[in-house]
């Protein structure tokens, strides 16, 4: 937590002495509603070609930061530049930003070709341009041929990519996506990230993205924002994130995770009766505090410390297999080879080891 | 043949019997009506007409008053149809999209003018109509229309409006689009099909009104409803039906030029107090 701290505030001191270059700047932007719900004090910078992505759990705030850039919620307090200008007081048609929707949003009275025609015709662009443009903007998103179709004869994936076009052909500054692809079944859903990432390298667009689904922002972010309760948890990249969690609820939300109860002495960290941190090397105060380990982290081993435990189940899943293991109360998962997996089985005794963990404290928290 | 009844089961029979007496309760009059029209002489209790002829046709459509009639109805039902249009969209745009105070009151209000006995808030609003100076003019006749129009005019474009999501709204004024393109472009393109119906059924029952016309427009203004009155009272059966046709006409004619618009979904989503 303390670490997590730490890490945030020098990303906010390099923010704001870099605010030329910054494509986005969000500053201590806070926004209440009479719920309750809402967003306090959030601050983030976004580099120009940048894709960075607020992820959270609904109701954490993601998409009212979103729509407070994009101009449709007006912020409490705070500011929001693009490209160093203030927006906050322009609306939506006014501001440099295009959104792409969660529920695709297409007109579904006007052709493909008209959808995306719209706002260039209100940029009183010639008509052999916005011809030219729409066609490339349907290459790009690979569509071509549909742009005499009405939305509703096109299925959700292909609404979701003319969605994408329509707000590519606006060339803002910096691309807004509202959960773009959370209707869409699972295997499209992959592609069409693969896809976006795609377009992002080839267009050098800016983009913020905003999801409830860690591996989609794992998978395609430069950097991530976890939000939770209004408040940003950490910022950082995606490995970092997933390798050093800087409090125990990004530990818990993003990828699966083993939590422990443990103990600290402030230099050392012990499981029931087992050290498990012997180098004293620990910043975890002194107290209780949870001990969290990815599945890939564990492994069976021999070594007379180690903490004991009894293998309640083998499940393979493919490539790898699942263990499940009783050990000091906890239940763990732990990922296997499947080669290996062959000789464990049930009721077995073992002795399991850490390659790495992060430790949480519970006293600061 | 036993055999086959007996696989189609009592349930389907009951059915299709059901089914066949509907047809006829609901199309047996009108059919009756359409031999009536071009009969020349039809007496009991022959199943078809003994001659068929369309003097009664001839007849009708002779009558200065008759032709004049048809006009004068077209063109009040044409007014009032615009000028509900005018009046009611943007108040059903506003029932739609702000929430103000009360607004689930007001819209429920519209629905008083059917609520209570026609004649006698018809005879109310004459005696306001004397006041005003109103009796026996166009406008007045406009107004008294108008009072039966407003509720399907804002009830059923205002479900139409909602029925446009906000976000698509949003994602016009994201395209760079100020708020009155948007309504311009976007949110009455998608609404039009509810409008569309509200308006036929305005222009419709406009055309079909004879209470109100006839407290207020008299003795100068006689609609093609008023006019069918006398004609049913002073002449033979087969110029009432010969008129029915001409009535009825307009009717079959609109809604089968608007049948993509009308479906059940629209109104039924046009009667849902929200």
């Amino acid at each position: 937590m303390v670490q997590a701290q730490r890490k945030m505030q020098t990303q906010v001191g390099t923010a704001e002495q870099g605010d030329t270059e910054a494509q986005l700047s969000i500053r201590n932007l806070s926004k209440i509603f009479k719920t309750g719900d809402g967003v306090t004090d959030i601050s983030l910078d976004v580099q120009p070609g940048e894709m960075v992505t607020l992820l959270g759990p609904s109701g954490c705030g993601k998409t009212t930061v979103l729509r407070s850039i994009g101009g449709f919620l007006e912020p409490d307090s705070g500011d929001i530049l693009i490209r160093g200008r203030s927006v906050l007081n322009l609306p939506p048609e006014k501001r440099p930003t295009a959104m792409v929707f969660q529920s695709y949003n297409l007109w579904p009275h006007m052709t493909v070709q008209d959808n995306l025609a719209f706002g260039l015709k209100i940029r009183k662009r010639k008509k052999v341009e916005i011809e030219r443009s729409v066609t490339e903007a349907l290459e790009l998103v690979q569509l071509s041929g549909a742009a005499r179709k009405y939305p509703g004869e096109l299925s959700g994936g292909q609404q979701q990519r003319v969605a994408l076009a329509r707000a590519l052909l606006l060339q803002p500054d910096v691309l807004l996506l509202d959960e773009p692809f959370s209707a869409l079944d699972a295997k499209l859903r992959m592609e069409m990230r693969e896809e976006l990432r795609e377009i992002q390298t080839k267009t050098g667009m800016t983009m913020v993205f905003v999801t409830h689904d860690q591996e989609e922002a794992l998978s395609i972010s430069d950097r991530i924002v976890v939000m939770h309760a209004g408040k940003i948890e950490q910022l950082s990249t995606p490995q970092d994130i997933y390798d050093r969690p800087g409090s125990l609820f990004v530990a818990s939300f993003i990828g699966r995770i083993n939590l422990m109860r443990s103990i600290s002495d402030g230099q050392h960290i012990a499981v029931g009766s087992k050290v498990v941190q012997q180098d004293g090397s620990t910043s975890i105060p002194a107290g209780a505090c949870t001990l969290a380990v990815r599945p890939e982290d564990l492994y069976l081993t021999g070594e007379p410390d180690s903490l004991e435990g009894t293998i309640r189940q083998v499940m393979v899943l493919g490539h790898y297999a699942e263990v499940s293991i009783h050990c000091e109360q906890e239940h763990l998962k732990m990922f296997v080879p499947r080669e290996q997996a062959a000789e464990l089985h049930s009721g077995q005794a073992v002795k399991v080891g850490f390659h790495k963990f992060t430790a949480f404290s519970e006293v600061s928290s | 043949m036993n055999w086959y009844f007996r696989s189609l089961g009592a349930r389907r029979i009951v059915e299709f019997v059901l089914l066949v007496v509907f047809v006829i309760f609901f199309l047996g009059p009108l059919l009756n009506l359409l031999i009536l029209a071009v009969s020349g002489k039809w007496q009991y209790p022959a199943a078809l007409p003994q001659s068929w002829s369309l003097e009664w046709w001839q007849f009708v459509l002779s009558q200065d008053d008759v032709l004049e009639s048809i006009s004068l109805s077209f063109l009040i039902a044409t007014v009032v149809t615009v000028c509900s249009i005018i009046v009611c969209i943007p108040a059903a745009y506003a029932f739609a999209r702000i929430a103000f105070p009360l607004s689930r009151w007001f819209l429920f209000s519209f629905l008083l003018t059917h609520a209570f006995p026609k004649m006698g808030l018809y005879v109310s609003i004459a005696v306001l109509f004397y006041k005003f100076g109103l009796m026996n003019t166009f406008l007045g006749i406009v107004l008294i229309h108008m009072v039966n129009t407003l509720m399907f005019m804002t009830w059923i474009p205002s479900s139409a409006f909602r029925s446009v999501h906000r976000a698509q709204e949003e994602s016009a004024r994201d395209a760079g689009a100020g708020p009155l393109r948007v309504f311009w472009k976007i949110t009455l393109p998608m609404a039009f099909p509810g409008i569309m119906v509200a308006s036929i059924f305005t222009f419709l029952s406009s055309l079909d009104e004879a209470q109100g016309t006839l407290l207020v427009g008299i003795p100068d203004f006689k609609t093609m409803p008023i006019i069918m009155y006398s004609i049913i009272a002073d002449y033979p059966n087969t110029t009432g039906a010969v008129f029915s046709v001409i009535l009825t006409l307009p009717t079959v004619i609109l809604l089968v030029a608007a049948r993509r618009f009308v479906s059940a979904d629209v109104l039924a989503g046009g009667f849902q107090v929200k």
